[in-house]
Formats: C-alpha cells, structure tokens, sequence
C-alpha cells in the first residue's frame, strides 16, 4: 500500500502544481475570453463528483446487500468527497457563469439537478453523523438514490432546454484546450485517488478505535 | 524503486511535453463552441418580462463590463483553498485517532 502511495502522493503535487501553469499557456477562447479557463478546473471536479457518487453507490449497496464494513467505510468516504468535489463545482460554476450569462445562477436542468445531487451527499453524511445507531443502512439507501440520479444531471443539457454548455464540448475541444483539460483531469483524479484513500484510511482507524473500547470495557 | 522514479519522472515530463506543444502552436483564437453564449457579459437568459412600466429619471446605464480576472483567480483560489482545508482537517482528525488508538492499546495490555 505504501509502495504506491507515496509515488501518488509525489504524482498528485506534480500533476497539481504544474496545472495552473499549463492552464496559463492554453489558448484564450475568442466569445468567453479569459474566464472560460474555469472550465479547467470546473468540468473535472464535476467528473469527479460523478465518479464518487458512484462509489459510493456501490460500495453502499454491497454494503446493504452484503454487510460489508469495508466497503461501508468506502461509501462514507466517497460520499463526503461527493460533497467536497460538488462544492467547488457549484462555486466555480457560478463564478463563470456570472461573466459569460450576466447571471450568477439560473434554476434551469443542469444547475439545479446538480445542487439537488450534492443536497442529497449532504444529507446523506448528516444521517451518517446524527441519524443513531442503524442509521448506516437508511444513508446507504440515500446514496443509491443519489447514485441513480448521476445519469439524469449528465444527460439533463442534452434533453432539456438549458444555458450549460453541452456534454459535447468536451469532445469538440480544440487541440491546445484539450491537453490542457485532459492533464487537469489527470491532476484532479489523481487528487482524487489520494484524498479517498486518506478518508477510508480515517474510518479504518476509526473502526479499530470502536473496537478496542469494547475490547477495552469487556 | 526504479519504477517509482520512472512514475516521477514520467509525470514531470507530462505538463513539460504539453507546455511545449502548446508553444509550438501557432498564435491565435480558438473557434468559439456553438453553444456558448453570444456575448460575454451580457444576459441571455429569457426573464419575465415586468408585468408594469417602471418609469426611471435618466437613461439606463449600459450593461456592465465585468472584468474576468478576479472571477478567474477567485475560482482557482476556491479549489486549492478547498481542497487545502481538506487535507488539513483530515489530518487533524487522523493525530486525534491515532493518539486515541495508542491510549486505548496501552490500556488494554494493561489490562
């Protein structure tokens, strides 16, 4: 385990510290002009908002359908990195929306599907923190909801009347935004990775802590 | 060991070649994506339109001109703040759990 996660942790740093200078160097887009580079640090916290509601998902429902205590201490520490990454989405958003809409927020599809989606990781981690004992199981079932609703707030700018840029956008990148984007996402996944391992690692100590006092009562 | 300074060094490279390529370009705008909006700064939002006439004194002033700059440096600020006091409370956390772990295993070989 350490073997690799020193090397992650020196990747993270690189990966980290070296985007906001390649961000610098990309190419100023000709209607949005310099505050369309929000969209680099904007659309792969979102991605990763997405990948952790996921995870969390899963890892609940093996919990839920096979009592799994490992993997319910994944889904806490995916579930709070799902409020994590959907912060700065729902703060970074705004801040580009304010320039490029002349609004800072507007209730269409995707704006408020992915605040609902991060209300529903806020209020998972709340059950998990004052819900009592069995509470476990009633957040685990909210992180299945939550889980399921990732499709709709993906897939919300292509079927509804919406300001967001489409999911297309990505794709359609031209060559110098594209590298810049894809080392970001690089940066931010690998940020990811650590950060998930560090929080299940708190709740592994955690686990251990329950069960010497126990141990230690008994 | 070697695989790990390879992973290092690989990494390193990475922004490196891409800062390169992007130099190499050729200078100018990028073609702006169809679906974003037309004008920056100005609202393309379809609003209610007032259901009464407001009269004002003078002219209305000219939509603003929002600079971009503190906008940009106010998101990227967010997400290494954010992500800071991230790190930071998980390690406050982890001292906390690890001085509780060692107080409880010497309490119970004590025991």
């Amino acid at each position: 385990m350490s073997r690799v996660f020193v090397p992650l942790v020196l990747a993270g740093m690189l990966l980290f510290a070296a985007a906001p200078l390649v961000v610098a160097t990309a190419p100023v887009e000709q209607t949005m002009g310099l505050v369309q580079k929000i969209f680099y640090y904007h659309v792969p916290s979102a991605m990763l908002m997405f990948v952790s509601a996921f995870v969390c998902g899963i890892a609940s429902a093996a919990y839920l359908f096979r009592r799994s205590a490992a993997a319910d201490r994944v889904a806490v520490a995916a579930g709070e990195l799902v409020v994590l990454f959907g912060l700065i989405v729902l703060v970074t958003g705004p801040l580009w929306a304010r320039k490029a809409w002349g609004v800072w927020w507007e209730w269409d599809a995707r704006l408020t599907s992915s605040l609902l989606l991060w209300m529903i990781f806020v209020a998972y981690l709340l059950v998990r923190r004052f819900g009592g004992p069995g509470s476990e199981k009633l957040a685990g079932a909210m992180a299945l909801f939550g889980m399921a609703n990732v499709p709709f707030v993906y897939v919300s700018v292509n079927y509804w009347r919406t300001l967001h840029p489409k999911t297309s956008v990505v794709m359609t990148l031209a060559p110098g935004m594209r590298a810049t984007f894809w080392l970001c996402v690089a940066a931010f996944a690998t940020v990811y990775v650590l950060l998930l391992t560090l929080r299940k690692r708190l709740e592994d100590r955690q686990a251990e802590v329950e069960q010497l006092y126990l141990a230690v009562e008994d | 060991m070697k695989r790990t300074v390879l992973l290092i060094v690989l990494v390193a490279l990475l922004p490196c070649a891409i800062l390169a390529a992007q130099q190499a370009a050729p200078a100018g705008t990028v073609p702006a994506d169809p679906t974003a909006p037309t004008t920056a700064g100005q609202p393309t939002t379809t609003r209610e339109l007032p259901q009464d006439f407001v009269p004002v004194n003078a002219m209305p002033r000219q939509p603003e001109q929002l600079p971009a700059a503190p906008l940009l440096v106010g998101a990227y600020a967010f997400v290494w703040v954010a992500l800071l006091v991230y790190v930071w409370l998980l390690w406050t956390r982890m001292t906390k759990l690890e001085r509780e772990l060692a107080d409880l295993r010497r309490r119970a070989q004590t025991q």
